[in-house]
């Protein structure tokens, strides 16, 4: 990471700026060209560091979502997390160290949107899922201070 | 706040990212017939009420070297949960806190944080100061580290066209 790679990560994850054009205005805090500003994140993008430039909904407000979790025995595991990824309503899916071992979230237009794709994957693959929605979010997502070594 | 329809095709159009081009938002105005300004001041309506929680850049953890990433479940008395889910967001390791159910008898764990760290040592050792900031170093709680990453990207808000982000 270059200096200015950092700064850049470091105080636009929050706070973009709400102007026509907003990577002009961050190039000129930071004192680089907006061409620059632009071909950097379209890198640090390419290179998966950088998911996307964007907005972080707070998700009940756009839609219906919740955690869910199985408990799958480990020769199905590659199966079932591919049985899970197919569905386009899932968007993040990780392996945990637990008895409950496949992790994944699910943002669907609605309750029974997503009501549908549990009992979906349950059908399918035969498994319980845990459905744990969100009662009370205490976090403010202010995006992620960086340690840089 | 409630959401228009237009706020509603906004977040379709958004939700892969604002393009990488000089005029964002004047582009993703194209795409949905608004103009630049009636896009930015959308947007900046959904920030004020709450319904964006930040616009900026997204990072993945993982390709930033954060590789230790857990799942932090403790099983709190529901008594003063709310203090306590409070006061761990406040940490800044703590990039996301939140109740949930309990589904008793395989699931006991109420309230749930992710901490994110370079090295498993420095999370368990941010884990024990949580516990203590609160004073609830006894109560139930389990560390679930991730070790495969099936599937990660930006969440899907509403169904609709969306733009790349990277064009």
């Amino acid at each position: 990471m270059t200096e200015f790679e950092k700064r850049l990560l470091d105080g636009y994850q929050r706070g973009f700026p709400l102007t026509p054009r907003p990577y002009a205005g961050i190039a000129e805090e930071l004192g680089v060209d907006e061409a620059e500003v632009i071909a950097t994140l379209r890198r640090l993008a390419a290179e998966g560091v950088v998911s996307r430039v964007g907005a972080v909904f707070e998700p009940l407000s756009v839609s219906a979502s919740t955690l869910a979790a199985m408990a799958v025995p480990d020769d199905r595991l590659a199966e079932v997390a591919e049985l899970v990824n197919g569905f386009a309503e899932v968007n993040h899916n990780y392996q945990r160290e637990h008895s409950f071992n496949l992790w994944f979230v699910i943002i669907a237009a609605d309750e029974d949107g997503v009501a549908r794709v549990i009992d979906d994957i349950e059908e399918r693959t035969g498994l319980e899922v845990l459905d744990l929605p969100m009662l009370e979010g205490y976090h403010l997502d202010l995006g992620f201070p960086l340690q840089w070594n | 706040m409630e959401l228009t329809s237009t706020d509603r095709a906004l977040v379709a159009a958004i939700q892969n990212g604002l393009p990488l081009t000089p005029r964002p938002y004047a582009d993703i105005g194209q795409c949905i017939g608004l103009g630049e300004e009636e896009v930015i001041s959308a947007l900046r309506r959904m920030l004020d009420g709450g319904i964006i929680k930040r616009l900026g850049i997204v990072v993945r953890h993982h390709e930033l070297g954060y590789r230790a990433n857990a799942m932090v479940v403790w099983d709190l008395p529901d008594d003063g949960i709310d203090e306590i889910g409070r006061r761990f967001s406040g940490f800044d390791f703590v990039t996301l806190c939140y109740r949930r159910p309990r589904r008793p008898p395989r699931w006991p764990y109420n309230l749930f944080c992710m901490v994110h760290g370079r090295e498993r040592p420095a999370v368990l050792a941010q884990v024990d100061r949580l516990a203590q900031s609160c004073g609830v170093t006894d109560a139930p709680r389990e560390v679930l580290f991730s070790t495969r990453r099936f599937k990660q990207r930006g969440p899907v808000y509403a169904p609709g066209p969306a733009i790349e982000a990277v064009s």
